[in-house]
């Protein structure tokens, strides 16, 4: 079996306790808090940047979409305008479909042997897991807009309100933390139990994860269990995002640099890393061209001369063969 | 042509569990009948393509590549991540969430974990990993990077070579990361080293020498297809004389080369030359571009567009108005989506016009031409055709989807329309087999070649198994597609997992159906069978 | 085809998102507000518990009373010290913490926490 997820989660707790060692023991706050935090945001913003201009460098040659519908041909026939785009209206509905909906992760099937047959059946969860995973993540995210801003706009407040509003415990439950820790699980539950995915699976397919497992378990830890001080925390962040970096007096609790030095080392990872998918899937060939080769043609910029068989030098072998089948020829 | 087994234990022989060792660690499989033989050197030299330094065979230790193979391969791949966004892209992105493993034929009929899409890439990935990206230079294999040995060299070509580039996995995939690119750029690089099989070589230097991928000359070309016109007055009353090389006439048809040759193809080729008689379409056929399949799909961008450059200089040296295409599969993966970037603009021809029912085919303006179903969908929508479907009566019909069709165009109600308007019992496959989610023949790109007939035969299984659904549900007993190499490929394969089921190609049915003026009365079909089978059974 | 174009207009649309908090505040360092303790709680110079776990906890303890008195009936609350007190939000919280602009609002506001004690409870008119 493959053991890659091991490498990954020692490699998340050895993070994990550098950080907290680096603070609790080495008093390095300036170091987690605020010189990494920094660091972990250029790195990501230089390497998004990069990452996504060198995929811009490379050409598209041909127009190659995958259709996954009726083109659109004669007008008795009804055309499937986001799944097989004609337009680019439709190529932007399709994008949205596939960006936030996942759509394709939706038709996923699962084969299976039944006696001396083969059957199919429509599989969803891959689908749920993953989109609830990534909506969870991204309400997080936006939720956690509330540390770096003053005053806190209503639309955060909002859907903290929204997120909270089973009104379980205080301070009060939020959903989304809920359904990412689960998420998360879910996925790498499935990548270490089922075997064919387990076989698939490399050390970078665990060690995202992981580590969005430790931001989760650190983050519920801290609002739940062992508290910290949200209003050093707020300080903090907040010197953070006006450039006013201090370390609050009186101190925060290691579990939060923890916290943090994860999110710093999960954004430098995400530009060296399939993490990337997040840039890359609006870049994708078979999903982003409109299904119109044959109304508009595609220029492809290193589109260079060939050499090519012409009809004079195939008449030019063939002649005599011609002439006597009675076909007509250029050159008697 | 190596031995299978029964379908039963074939059958029975699919495994999914997972080997003990790392994929990595698991070589390919060089016994007979699980590998395309390599071509001959003489269609590399023809052609001035790569060569490697001598004879060789996956079987032998030594492949003979060329002394600077390192570096051939590192900067073939480096000029094609520049040159396709795809590559790079596909290259980088994949979570490996697993979601495209079960929708390969290759892996369903198998079990092999290599025919998984993901892990196909990741044969490329590895080595683009070790030498494209920080991450792989540094922490190689636990980056999943591997550096490119001879061992590598053996197993792209096992399973690239395993890979119809049918693009079912792009349909999941979340990212539309799709395997036909994948395998494409392996086979360049391959290519780059001198290692092609010859069921593909073959006929990319007969297609380019001749025109067609058989080799067929301009003079036997034409008796061929006079061969055909005396089957057809046999069975209609009604002589057709076809014409070639016609300067001046209205439209150039351009058919796979497959119609010319083999059963049933030939029926599908009859079928066409009855239609255009019926309606007395002003069209001509080309010796020089006689083939509409294009060979070149399967080894590289280069020769796609060397074979494929001689539709548009044949239409304007005959000064056709536009070009109409035959039924072929990846034939119109190329004109849809390779064609006019390649060899246009077209600006010598003109948007296609039906002469019979005036329908401008906007949808083909810059390209200038149209597939045979869109054509024969129009003149059956108009009323232009005097059709008898009980005349394929004793056929109960299903539709094979193609790949590229489907995939690479959408080319899906047009032949459904032709087929219920001539047949009276059609019935579908089941979802997730049909349309968008199609199976492969099995045999594609390149792979229907008699030494893997074990491996065809995997891979068409989970296409066989859905014509057995509908042959156990409804009793059907033909099997109508839209492609010359499912017209070679799926009969042996209907023969070994449902041998009651035949095939046709579309434009055969429409021909069975096709009243034509002046016809005598029809007793069979253009196979020569009566058109009623029952009736001797009824008599007893 | 040329793209580029696209690609960059995206790239600036999604970093302008991202780092929108860095423009939001203007670069302008924020005042982080204390609670201001009024006379009575000046005097009294301890809560129910210590600060540090007051200023941390406090809604932890707020909600097992809740639980103690609507569901148990509990009026009694020990502390550390076997100190007892009423437990009740309105009657003993707010009876030192009598402003609760100044004392509760100002950090729930800062880190924009809406608790919904007071949907139920009553809370002192406080004098401008």
């Amino acid at each position: 079996m493959n053991v890659g997820y091991l490498y990954s989660l020692l490699a998340v707790i050895v993070l994990g306790l550098i950080a907290y060692a680096g603070v609790e023991a080495a008093g390095l706050q300036w170091l987690f808090g605020i010189l990494i935090p920094y660091l972990g945001l250029t790195i990501f913003i230089a390497g998004f940047v990069y990452r996504v201009m060198d995929w811009a460098k490379s050409a598209v040659p041909f127009r190659i979409p995958t259709t996954c519908g009726q083109q659109k041909s004669l007008p008795w026939f009804t055309p499937n305008r986001i799944d097989n785009p004609a337009t680019t209206l439709g190529v932007i509905v399709r994008m949205f479909f596939e960006i936030l909906l996942f759509r394709s992760l939706f038709r996923n099937t699962r084969v299976e042997i039944r006696g001396e047959r083969l059957s199919y059946k429509w599989v969803i969860w891959l689908w749920l897991f993953a989109l609830m995973f990534h909506y969870s993540f991204l309400i997080v995210v936006i939720r956690h807009l509330r540390f770096f801003l003053e005053p806190v706009p209503w639309v955060i407040t909002l859907l903290e309100k929204a997120d909270g509003v089973l009104q379980v415990g205080l301070p009060i439950l939020y959903i989304s933390g809920v359904t990412l820790l689960l998420g998360a699980t879910l996925l790498l539950l499935r990548r270490v139990l089922i075997p064919r995915i387990n076989y698939i699976s490399l050390a970078a397919d665990y060690f995202p994860l992981l580590l969005i497992i430790g931001i989760a378990i650190t983050g519920i830890m801290m609002r739940y269990f062992t508290k910290v001080d949200v209003l050093k925390v707020k300080e903090l962040t907040m010197g953070l995002a006006t450039f006013h970096p201090a370390i609050p007096e009186g101190g925060i609790s290691g579990l939060f640099y923890v916290h943090l030095f994860f999110v710093s080392i999960l954004l430098a990872y995400i530009p060296f890393s399939k993490l990337m998918h997040m840039g890359g899937v609006f870049l994708s060939p078979t999903r982003n061209l409109a299904n119109n080769n044959r109304r508009i043609r595609h220029i492809n910029p290193w589109n260079h001369p060939v050499k090519v068989h012409t009809y004079e030098e195939y008449e030019d072998e063939f002649r005599e063969k011609m002439i006597e089948a009675g076909l007509p020829v250029e050159k008697e | 042509m190596a031995k299978i087994p029964k379908p039963q234990e074939l059958f029975k022989s699919i495994d999914y569990s997972i080997p003990k060792k790392k994929w990595e660690d698991v070589p390919p499989d060089f016994s007979e009948g699980k590998y395309c033989y390599p071509t001959k050197r003489k269609n590399l030299e023809y052609l001035d393509f790569p060569t490697n330094k001598g004879e060789w065979s996956p079987t032998d230790e030594d492949w003979q590549l060329p002394d600077n193979w390192e570096e051939i391969i590192h900067n073939g791949f480096k000029e094609r991540l520049e040159k396709y966004r795809s590559l790079k892209v596909f290259m980088d992105i994949c979570v490996r969430c697993g979601a495209c493993a079960d929708k390969c034929h290759f892996f369903i009929g198998g079990g092999d974990p290599k025919n998984m899409p993901v892990l196909r890439a990741e044969l490329l990935r590895s080595v683009y990993r070790k030498d494209f990206t920080t991450a792989g230079k540094i922490l190689g294999s636990i980056a999943g990077a591997r550096k490119l040995t001879p061992a590598v060299i053996k197993e792209w070509f096992s399973y690239f070579y395993q890979c119809s580039e049918c693009r079912r996995c792009s349909v999941f995939c979340p990212y539309g990361i799709d395997t036909a690119e994948i395998t494409m750029m392996g086979r360049e690089l391959l290519s780059l080293l001198g290692l092609n099989i010859n069921w593909v070589l073959e006929p990319v230097a007969n297609c380019f020498r001749t025109g067609n991928h058989l080799g067929i000359q301009p003079h036997a070309l034409k008796e061929m297809i006079e061969f055909f016109c005396d089957d057809i007055e046999e069975l209609t009353g009604v002589r057709i004389t076809p014409q070639f090389n016609r300067k001046g006439a209205e439209v150039l048809f351009i058919t796979p080369s497959g119609d010319y040759f083999a059963d049933p193809g030939t029926y599908t080729m009859m079928g066409y030359l009855m239609l255009f008689e019926h309606i007395g379409l002003d069209y001509t056929m080309s010796t020089y571009a006689s083939e509409g399949g294009n060979f070149g799909l399967f080894t590289s961008a280069e020769a796609v567009k060397r074979l494929n450059s001689k539709m548009y200089m044949e239409a304007k040296r005959l000064g056709v108005k536009w070009i109409l295409g035959g039924e072929c599969g990846h034939m119109w993966r190329v004109i849809n989506q390779y064609m006019d970037t390649m060899n246009g603009p077209a600006d010598f021809l003109e948007v296609p016009v039906s002469p019979i029912t005036g329908t401008r085919f906007e949808n083909a303006a810059s390209t200038k031409m149209i597939h045979i179903t869109e054509f024969t969908s129009d003149l059956i929508k108009h009323g232009k055709l005097k059709l008898d479907p009980s005349r394929n009566d004793k056929f109960k019909v299903t539709f094979h989807d193609s790949c590229n069709p489907s995939r690479a165009m959408g080319l899906l109600e047009e032949p459904r329309y032709v087929i219920k308007n001539v047949c009276n019992h059609f019935y579908e496959m089941p979802e997730g087999t049909i349309r968008e989610q199609t199976f492969c023949c099995g045999s594609g790109a390149g792979l229907n070649t008699e030494e893997i007939m074990d491996l065809r035969m995997r891979g068409g299984l989970p296409r066989a198994n859905a014509v057995r659904y509908v042959h156990d549900k409804y009793g059907v007993n033909m099997l109508a597609c839209i492609c010359a190499i499912d017209r070679a490929a799926l009969p042996p394969l209907m023969q070994y997992w449902v041998p009651e089921v035949g095939v046709t190609g579309v434009h055969e049915l429409v021909a069975n159906a096709l009243v034509m003026d002046g016809e005598k009365e029809r007793t069979v079909d253009l196979r020569g069978e009566p058109l009623k089978e029952e009736e001797e059974d009824t008599d007893e | 085809m040329n793209d580029r174009g696209k690609i960059i207009a995206g790239l600036i649309i999604f970093f302008a998102v991202f780092t929108f908090p860095f423009w939001y505040n203007h670069g302008a360092a924020s005042s982080v507000p204390e609670p201001k303790l009024t006379d009575k709680a000046k005097a009294a110079k301890t809560c129910v518990a210590d600060t540090q776990f007051m200023r941390t906890e406090h809604m932890k303890l707020l909600d097992a009373w809740r639980d103690t008195v609507v569901r148990e009936g509990g009026r009694v609350y020990t502390n550390e010290n076997g100190k007892e007190f009423m437990a009740s939000l309105s009657n003993t919280c707010m009876d030192c913490h009598s402003n609760k602009t100044e004392f509760c609002d100002r950090c729930h506001n800062y880190v924009s926490s809406d608790p919904y004690c007071w949907d139920c409870h009553t809370y002192p008119k406080e004098e401008k």
